[in-house]
């Protein structure tokens, strides 16, 4: 499933996700790659998922972003 | 690793398709600085080591990540769900560190280190939890490292379901008690390894210092899994090279095979020829 399946409806003038667990403001119809671009990061080792589920890098900019979603961007960090 | 003369066979630890070489597998975590968890991994010998998953913060205060300093082209990466205390988080963040370590490219892609905690005092094993979701994990084709209290019954049931390697505790997460039930943990072996001898049983967790390691692996466990051991070592460095020497010390001497216990003494010298004597 590339798309959201929801019904397009007329997008608010402010749409909003919320990626890992705070708001953040995104330009109607676009993609999960444009928001994680946004928030800078875009080129780092990130992985990604879109309301419990992972996002593969190559789809991230297929995955247009509807208000609501939430995404969690994540990386590696120390641990045992 | 102890480098073998060319005819002998290399002691490796196999957990399912993948080969260690060394017997260690090492958290990279606490350490002061990354600059030190690379020295301290460099020095402990080890080829796997743990990383744990988090969200993205824009990198720590330094403006590092951790893979500025984790080869990973040296390193398998054992992406672990530590911090999950349900099944259900456990299972997405397995999916999650198996899309970054596919990203990079690394062999530990297909790996994940299973937590499923009860509570944040003890950090313990939830073993329902546990059992979930290995179950779940299996069928989407990981190959489960499982965190495990050292229950006998619970470790062959995580087995029964798929697990690559059951991962019985010593004792509790970062407590450095060292191995607290060796029965315990002679009796999972001894139900996990029944007509299996290579499956892999390594002790996940508890490990204070070098004995404790070899202790481990005198019992005749496959490796050991370690993290706070050595980041908190007031000198790290040198423990790590303690840890590496203890674990190879431990290895060599399950293989060699220990002396019986007796409970009276046995002379090592003759009996015989004593001055003072009888002819």
């Amino acid at each position: 499933m590339l798309m959201s399946d929801r019904a397009p409806i007329a997008e608010p003038a402010d749409c909003f996700v919320t990626v890992n667990g705070e708001m953040h403001r995104f330009v109607a119809g676009g993609s999960a790659l444009s928001v994680v671009r946004d928030l800078g990061f875009d080129g780092r080792p990130i992985a990604v998922e879109l309301n419990g589920q992972v996002v593969p890098r190559a789809e991230l900019d297929r995955r247009v972003l509807v208000h609501g979603d939430r995404l969690e961007v994540v990386t590696l960090v120390g641990g045992g | 690793m102890i480098q073998t003369a060319d005819s002998a066979p290399a002691d490796t630890l196999r957990i399912g398709t993948l080969t260690l070489r060394s017997r260690l597998v090492v958290g990279t975590g606490k350490y002061a600085s990354y600059a030190e968890m690379a020295r301290c991994l460099d020095v402990s010998g080890t080829d796997c080591v743990t990383v744990a998953v988090r969200r993205e913060r824009l990198m720590n205060a330094a403006g590092e990540n951790i893979l500025d300093h984790l080869d990973a082209s040296r390193y398998t990466l054992l992406p672990n769900t530590a911090g999950c205390f349900s099944a259900d988080d456990a299972v997405r963040v397995a999916r999650l560190g198996r899309e970054l370590l596919r990203d990079l490219g690394n062999p530990g892609s297909e790996w994940v280190k299973l937590e499923v905690l009860g509570d944040t005092k003890t950090l313990l094993p939830d073993p329902v939890g546990t059992l979930d979701a290995t179950a779940r994990l299996v069928e989407d084709g990981f190959a489960v490292l499982v965190y495990s209290s050292d229950d006998p019954v619970i470790a062959r049931r995580l087995k029964d379901l798929g697990a690559a390697s059951v991962m019985p505790a010593g004792s509790p997460i970062g407590s450095g008690q060292g191995i607290l039930n060796p029965n315990n943990l002679r009796i999972c072996m001894e139900y996990l390894k029944d007509g299996d001898p290579g499956y892999p049983v390594i002790v996940d967790a508890g490990v204070g210092t070098a004995s404790d390691v070899a202790e481990a692996m005198e019992l005749g466990v496959d490796g050991v899994l370690l993290n706070t051991a050595i980041a908190h070592a007031a000198d790290p460095l040198r423990m790590a090279g303690a840890m590496k020497a203890a674990c190879h010390a431990g290895r060599e001497a399950f293989l060699a095979g220990r002396m019986p216990r007796r409970l009276y003494a046995t002379a090592s010298s003759p009996d015989d020829g004593v001055i003072g004597g009888k002819a």
